[in-house]
């Protein structure tokens, strides 16, 4: 058949072909697996690279990849080297799940990392606890992880959203007033976070004025924040994160609205302001973890070895979730001289983490009674500029310890089953 | 309550005014085309990067005159190499197709600008409300609604009464008879198209000011625009303004009285106008089979 | 035998082999168990869009809301109702495919771009409520509390929990009695009537077909096997999630139909192992494997429309 198209333009079939055979010696690669230096001790991490999440999780890696760094440089585990191998769970979470269970059963890694989203952080656990693989959740916060649904093998290294909570309550009610306004993300995270919030509020004798729950993902916060200012509150609280808080406050912003009511709320990240219009950069709120701490020791190194990496940015909380994760492992596991999960699980009961990694000034330990890292909680104001630092864009004004922003154990509803 | 209803109402006719551009832009390509453009939303978010990449020289103003015909260029490029093959096959392929360069936006725009999130200002004087009150009616909202005037009037005007315009509409009735007045169909549809990802770019830019200007932006965009369309009438470029509109005010009051709905209301809708009147508000009997 | 059939049977043969003996040839080769369970899950949910759009010639772009249906419909069955495994996969199944012959009578007089429109409009409804209805479904977090319970065969157990390999051969199972009923439907006069539709519409109109109820039952059944894929995928990941509803997750089953080979049987199964493997594998390598899984798409649809086994037959005919 002599198709007159096709003999305009160079022969498909042999472009074809000789883009098939390219294709099949690059996915040939896989099926023969690498042999890997069998002495290296390997650890698995899964986070959405792709996806609204990607930021968060991209930071998290480079923090774990620095702590591998510098591991193996000063002799790796037990004289072995750390590998660490990063998969993309996409946002997904059959993907997370599927990638968990490639790690453990192909890879066989000792240790797993992950993931910012906690819904995901939630399947793996499952998937961790059934094969006995030691687990700590880097950046993802749910309450139950370290609550109702932990486990033996699950550390959680970022906060609560009880602590989170908690940890600004106070200072909300006594500077602001009592009549408090939410905007609150439709999920599990934002529910239990304004659940804390409106349980502090009401301890502290101030009311809700109202809670708008807005669906992820909302681009156009108008008709919450018009309901907001017409409840004439005291402070309007945004618990919304990522994406939808840069959103939220750039309109609140330009609507003036910061003018006529206090903006505040719970956690806040480095990355979400650094995406704000200097101008809306505004608000008390609480970080995870600050990179601008003078006079704590060690944590200038860590800024400068994260900005070589970065491309001269300094590290955000997410950095150190990735760094403290591994370093975990690698601390406990050369303590306790084994691999075992089991006995590093035991070992990290009340396991307190070294100057050199919890980079911050107060004691910092993973509580026995839940398996949460008892992390400060950076208050604080956002300003649209440092004055010494572009970057500099949150003023911390108190450093307040874990333990005491964290609820007693027997609040959290966790009681931890180790196997027989 | 009246009040509040009132606010709602109009603040849902600037939501739905945005909704608008897109789904032009987008109606544009389907009614001549046949192609629905699952990487529109893409488009936006190139639009809306190439307008952050190039303030620094130009300013807010230079962006919002360059960006969008850079867009519209590479959306021509992408109609030639890509969309071309695809025209006399089933729909299903240029479905699958636009699906796939919608990954491969979004990726790219990851690879170039980063995943993090990329602040964009707005002149100043635009970022203050209309007054106290008003507060939600910003000079930036009132800019981004004259703004999507003056383009859906000269749109009209376009095609109402230029060549190309005519060609156009003319192809969206009948290509067939169009071809046979001895008219470059092939160039027509390649500027159709163009058209199209200009308003799409257009869009992303006034999305920018607005919105965190970050890779997975676009795709929250597309599905309205979608529905702009089906709700106000396949073929009929009126109706998807109207459609635009309607589905604004339609999210807007509801997310006042019970906002986990304000976003599945629109695919109630959608839905609704399937059943009963599946031609759309102002849509033509045919057009979609 | 004719050398037709004779052909036929040893595909059979040979995809039946691969299948049964995967989980020992997969991992040296760099694969693992958990990966073929997958794809297994997700061929089956591919040849249930098949079914609609390659045999009848109907195109749902919202098909992974019934996937999705199964799936909450299993895991709610089995947090809240039983402890039975296979009970609960039929109870998915038929909240899937029941919501799904429902809907069916609606829409199936519409055709073309109109049909998919309205397809992806459903489908998106109840991603939404998934998403929304957080008490019961757990919202953007997923339904979680559930887990496969180890099948109670009256003397012995099998425990499909813990064991990667005895839960394969479970799915393989499920998806056996899957594949059968459907190869029987598309065998029979149904089936016939069902691709005369796909050639010509009009035409089987005139020869009496009933031509819309006969496309709601196509499409009530795709429902079905698709929900019943999704029940599996479920207890897969002891998960169900909102993700699995969205528009983007039916593209991806749309995709494989027609990457594997529309007009084929098998052609699906093989166009999921392809997508699932490559994906597995490109996300491992490179960050940006959604670039690579684009173009992948793109040049399926520009050079290899009629997918990967339209490709090996044409080869075969020319």
């Amino acid at each position: 058949m002599n198709n007159p198209l096709l003999s305009l333009r160079p022969d498909r079939r042999s472009v074809l072909k000789g883009a098939a055979a390219a294709g099949v010696l690059q996915i040939a690669s896989p099926f023969v697996v690498p042999v890997r230096a069998a002495d290296n001790i390997k650890m698995g991490m899964v986070d959405p690279l792709t996806g609204v999440y990607a930021a968060p999780a991209g930071n998290e890696v480079m923090g774990a990849k620095l702590a591998v760094d510098q591991v193996n440089a000063k002799g790796g585990v037990m004289g072995r080297q750390l590998e660490l191998l990063v998969e993309d769970s996409a946002n997904d979470v059959g993907t997370g799940v599927q990638k968990a269970r490639k790690l453990i059963e192909r890879d066989n890694v000792n240790f797993i990392i992950g993931d910012v989203n906690s819904g995901i952080a939630a399947a793996i656990a499952q998937v961790t606890a059934e094969k006995k693989v030691l687990h700590v959740v880097s950046g993802g916060h749910t309450d139950s992880i370290t609550g109702k649904d932990c486990h033996w093998n699950v550390y959680r290294v970022c906060n609560t959203t009880r602590m989170e909570a908690n940890s600004v309550s106070d200072l909300l009610y006594s500077k602001y007033g009592k009549k408090w306004h939410f905007i609150t993300p439709d999920y599990a995270f934002g529910h239990t976070l304004y659940d804390a919030c409106a349980a502090n509020l009401k301890r502290l004798g101030g009311t809700v004025t109202g809670n708008e729950l807005t669906p992820l993902g909302t681009t156009d916060f108008s008709a919450y924040l018009i309901k907001a200012r017409a409840a004439k509150p005291d402070v309007l609280l945004l618990l919304v994160q990522g994406s939808d808080m840069i959103n939220c406050l750039k309109q609140i912003v330009q609507f003036g609205l910061d003018k006529q009511i206090h903006v505040a709320g719970t956690q806040q990240e480095l990355e979400s302001l650094a995406g704000l219009p200097p101008e809306a950069r505004i608000g008390i709120w609480m970080f995870e973890w600050y990179w601008k701490q003078p006079g704590v020791p060690h944590v200038a190194e860590f800024v400068a070895e994260i900005r070589k990496r970065n491309g001269g940015k300094v590290p955000t909380a997410r950095h150190w979730f990735g760094f403290t994760s591994v370093m975990t492992f690698a601390h406990v596991a050369n303590q306790q001289k084994t691999l075992d999960a089991v006995k590093l699980a035991q070992a990290l009961s009340d396991f307190e983490l070294p100057p050199e990694v919890k980079l911050q000034p107060n004691k910092v330990y993973y509580r026995k009674g839940d398996h949460q890292l008892m992390t400060s909680a950076f208050i604080g104001e956002a300003q649209s500029k440092g004055k010494d630092d572009p970057e500099d864009l949150f003023r911390v004004d108190s450093v307040v310890p874990g333990d005491k922003t964290a609820p007693p154990v027997a609040d959290t509803g966790c009681t931890v089953q180790w196997p027989a | 309550m009246t009040q509040l209803l009132l606010f709602n109402v109009t603040n849902g006719l600037i939501i739905g005014a945005f909704y608008v551009l897109m789904a032009l832009g987008l109606s544009l390509i389907l009614n001549l085309s046949n192609v629905i453009n699952f990487a529109h939303g893409g488009f936006l978010v190139i639009g809306g990067y190439i307008a952050y990449t190039i303030t620094p020289y130009v300013g807010f103003w230079g962006a919002l005159l360059i960006a969008p015909p850079l867009t519209a260029v590479i959306g021509f490029a992408v109609e030639r190499v890509l969309i071309r093959p695809l025209y006399g096959r089933d729909p299903l392929y240029s479905l699958l197709l636009t699906f796939g360069l919608a990954f491969i936006i979004e990726d790219g725009t990851r690879f170039f600008w980063g995943a993090q999130g990329k602040p964009v200002t707005v002149p100043p004087f635009l970022a203050t409300p209309l007054s106290y009150d008003f507060f939600f009616i910003t000079g930036y909202r009132l800019f981004m609604v004259s703004v999507v005037i003056v383009t859906v009037s000269a749109l009209f005007i376009f095609l109402r009464y230029t060549r190309l315009g005519v060609r156009i509409r003319a192809g969206t009735l009948d290509l067939e008879t169009v071809a046979a007045l001895g008219i470059n169909v092939r160039m027509l549809r390649s500027l159709n198209f163009a058209a199209g990802i200009f308003l799409a770019g257009l869009s992303g830019v006034l999305a920018a000011g607005q919105l965190g200007l970050e890779p997975t932006m676009g795709t929250g965009l597309l599905m309205p625009s979608f529905i702009a369309i089906i709700v106000g009438g396949v073929g009929s470029l009126t109706g998807t303004l109207l459609g635009g509109l309607l589905i604004g005010v339609a999210s807007g009051v509801t997310a006042m009285f019970f906002p986990a709905a304000s976003e599945a209301v629109m695919y109630v809708l959608m839905a609704v106008v399937l059943l009963i009147r599946p031609r759309g508000l102002l849509g033509e009997e045919g057009m979609m089979t | 035998m004719s050398g037709e059939q004779m052909r036929k049977l040893v595909v059979l043969a040979v995809v039946w082999l691969a299948l049964l003996f995967a989980p020992y040839w997969m991992a040296p080769l760099g694969g693992y168990t958990a990966l073929a369970t997958r794809v297994l899950v997700l061929g089956l949910a591919a040849m249930s869009v098949n079914f609609l759009l390659g045999f009848t010639g109907v195109l749902s772009f919202g098909h992974a809301a019934y996937f999705g249906l199964g799936a909450y419909g299993t895991g709610l069955a089995l947090k809240f109702l039983t402890t039975s495994t296979p009970l609960s996969l039929v109870l998915g199944m038929l909240l899937g495919g029941v919501v799904g012959g429902l809907l069916g009578a609606l829409i199936v007089r519409r055709r073309g771009v109109y049909f998919a429109m309205v397809t992806i409009a459903f489908g998106q409804v109840f991603y939404y409520i998934a998403f929304q209805w957080s008490s019961l479904t757990g919202g953007d977090d997923g339904l979680r509390g559930f887990s496969r319970q180890p099948l109670e065969l009256g003397l012995f157990q099998i425990d499909i929990l813990s064991n990667t390999t005895y839960f394969y051969y479970f799915v393989l199972f499920c998806f056996a009695l899957a594949v059968g009923v459907m190869g029987v439907l598309l065998r029979s006069p149904f089936g016939r009537a069902m691709i005369a539709i796909r050639e010509n519409e009009r035409r089987a109109r005139f020869l009496g077909i009933a031509v819309e109820r006969h496309i709601w039952i196509a499409f009530t059944l795709s429902c079905f096997f698709i929900a019943f894929a999704g029940a599996l995928y479920a207890l897969v990941n002891n998960f169900a999630d909102p993700k699995g509803l969205h528009y983007s997750q039916s593209g991806d089953f749309v995709m494989m139909a027609v990457m594997g080979g529309m007009r084929s049987f098998w052609g699906p199964l093989l166009g999921a192992a392809v997508f699932v493997i490559l994906q597995d594998y490109l996300s491992s390598i490179t960050i940006n494997w959604m670039s690579f899984v684009g173009m992948l798409f793109v040049l399926v649809v520009l050079f290899f429309p009629r997918g990967l086994l339209g490709f090996i037959r044409r080869k075969r005919a020319a």
